[in-house]
């Protein structure tokens, strides 16, 4: 490799200003991890293969796609060395480079969530739900959850479109984010 | 008169607007948690705070948002500070903590990188100085927590109904992590919903999980994480004595409420989870009804009826402790004077000691 070529920790210093060489395998963040158990790669190995700069190993695993973005990690580390701000750089490199392995359902979540933003500028939260059944194919999901939301007044069937729902598409545009 | 205004104060750089707090709902408060909003217009109403809605706010992205592209992740809640911005305001109150957080995020954000700051306004098409400050409801009512106390503390018919009541305070991840961002003090045993339960009349319980996570947005893309998260939030409440769960966001609230009958109980009572707002609602005496008590999937019902009854108890009590204090203060003070008459009466007898 030569030195004109970043590799994926300095490609992620450059644009977040987190220096992934900082963490010293202490294991701290992986030991606070809600997900630590559903996942086959745990935090402190995220930054292991980051460091390594085993590229399409960190960014194709779908353990970057587990997180939940709760921060317990960040707020432990005693380095600094902000795991949680490297998994969310990991999913945007991911994205960009076509190498997301994002299990269906998670993806289909994201995608239509931001859709629904794009379009109207507020989420619509019967609109989220149908759009991610069909593209998750969980159509059962929550169905027996139907009624009690509805009779307790927590649906409303119609998107609201905010009057700037224009601004809000443009400024997906000038982010770069196609949907 | 109502002091929550519909739409925004006229624009202003002088006046009004520094008084009223922009309120941004966000999009989870106008759809499955409508409760949180209904809760804190009448408890901000019954504490004299205006509030205002931004005018057409747009939705702030959380989480997918920030997930999937750091730029959009900011750019998207930076809109609505600048049309808080326009309208002349120089707060805004974010009630989802996850709002709160991106809010939060992006003025920090904007705050500490000037290359961003310079780019934003291009972004949103519109002119963005980052002048709004941005907090939690969680942090407010922790601001008016000694006016919260004087009231539920005050005389009236229908006695405070929190006192004595055991309640888990429930912050999850967004109101106290990244800790730059935390809405109040440690990030890892924070206090300041405990303070605002406590200033109601309530006994905080000391508990494990207050700052786990509930499993946020994972909440329909991956229920059974989330149904793990859960158990084990409400079981360690339950351990602790807690008889209802305190939460200060909406998605906590949906992971905890809606999804808990999904969890396995083991024949456990159900643990009501009750917004902050619901929590000091109840006890400045607003009704359950007014603060949307009745649309939570646990029901309310059982226990908002124990802790009347428990309230009209310890009224009877502390009455009938009240007039058996004041019948023995009399029966002393009859005594007293009994002894003092006796001594009045009582002949002087003259010293005859010397002369026997």
């Amino acid at each position: 490799m030569t030195s004109s070529t970043p590799t994926l920790a300095t490609e992620i210093e450059a644009t977040t200003g987190i220096n992934p060489a900082t963490c010293y395998q202490c294991g701290k963040c992986s030991a606070g991890c809600p997900m630590a158990s559903e996942s086959d790669l745990r935090p402190h190995q995220v930054m292991r293969r980051v460091m390594y700069g085993s590229r399409e190993r960190a960014l194709q695993d779908e353990s970057i796609w587990l997180c939940l973005t709760c921060e317990t990690c960040s707020a432990r580390c005693p380095k600094g060395s902000d795991p949680a701000g490297v998994i969310d750089a990991l999913r945007e490199i991911s994205i960009e480079s076509g190498m997301a392995t994002m299990p269906r359902a998670i993806g289909a979540f994201h995608k239509t969530f931001l859709e629904q933003i794009r379009a109207n500028g507020r989420l619509h939260e019967v609109g989220l739900v149908v759009g991610y059944k069909l593209r998750s194919g969980a159509l059962m999901n929550d169905v027996t959850n139907t009624p009690g939301l509805l009779s307790r007044g927590k649906l409303s069937i119609m998107p609201h479109k905010i009057k700037g729902a224009a601004e809000v598409k443009r400024i997906f545009d000038k982010c770069g984010v196609n949907l | 008169m109502s002091t929550v205004v519909e739409g925004a104060p006229a624009p202003a750089t002088s006046g009004p607007a520094q008084s009223v707090l922009a309120y941004y709902p966000g999009c989870s408060l106008h759809g499955t948690e409508p409760e949180y909003d209904e809760s804190l217009r009448a408890v901000v109403e019954a504490l004299g705070i205006a509030i205002a809605e931004i005018p057409d706010w747009n939705c702030c992205g959380a989480s997918s948002g920030h997930t999937t592209d750091h730029l959009l992740g900011l750019a998207l809640p930076a809109r609505n500070l600048a049309l808080a911005e326009a309208a002349g305001f120089d707060r805004v109150l974010a009630p989802c903590a996850a709002c709160y957080n991106r809010l939060a995020a992006a003025h920090l954000a904007v705050a500490e990188d000037a290359a961003l700051a310079e780019q934003m306004p291009d972004i949103l098409g519109r002119p963005f100085a980052n002048s709004v400050d941005v907090m939690s409801v969680a942090t407010l009512l922790r601001d008016v927590a000694p006016a919260i106390a004087e009231k539920a503390a005050a005389p009236r018919q229908t006695p405070n109904p929190m006192v004595g009541v055991k309640l888990a305070s429930y912050y999850g991840c967004l109101l106290v992590r990244p800790p730059e961002l935390a809405a109040g003090d440690d990030p890892e045993r924070p206090m300041f919903l405990d303070d605002v339960v406590e200033a109601c009349g309530a006994e905080a319980v000391d508990w494990n999980m207050k700052v786990e996570c509930c499993g946020g947005a994972f909440s329909v893309s991956r229920t059974s994480s989330v149904l793990r998260m859960g158990r084990a939030i409400i079981e360690d409440a339950r351990r602790a004595g807690a008889e209802a769960i305190v939460v200060a966001c909406p998605l906590c609230h949906t992971n905890l409420d809606l999804r808990q009958k999904a969890m396995e109980s083991r024949g456990e009572p159900k643990m009501p989870v009750l917004f902050i707002t619901q929590v000091v609602g109840l006890a400045l005496g607003l009704s359950p009804g007014s603060l949307g008590l009745k649309r939570h999937f646990i029901s309310t019902e059982p226990l908002l009826a124990d802790l009347a009854a428990r309230a009209v108890q310890r009224v009877a009590d502390e009455r009938k402790a009240a007039e058996e204090k004041a019948a023995k203060a009399a029966a002393r003070e009859a005594k007293a004077a009994e002894a003092k008459a006796a001594v009045a009466a009582e002949p002087v007898t003259p010293d005859a000691g010397g002369d026997a």
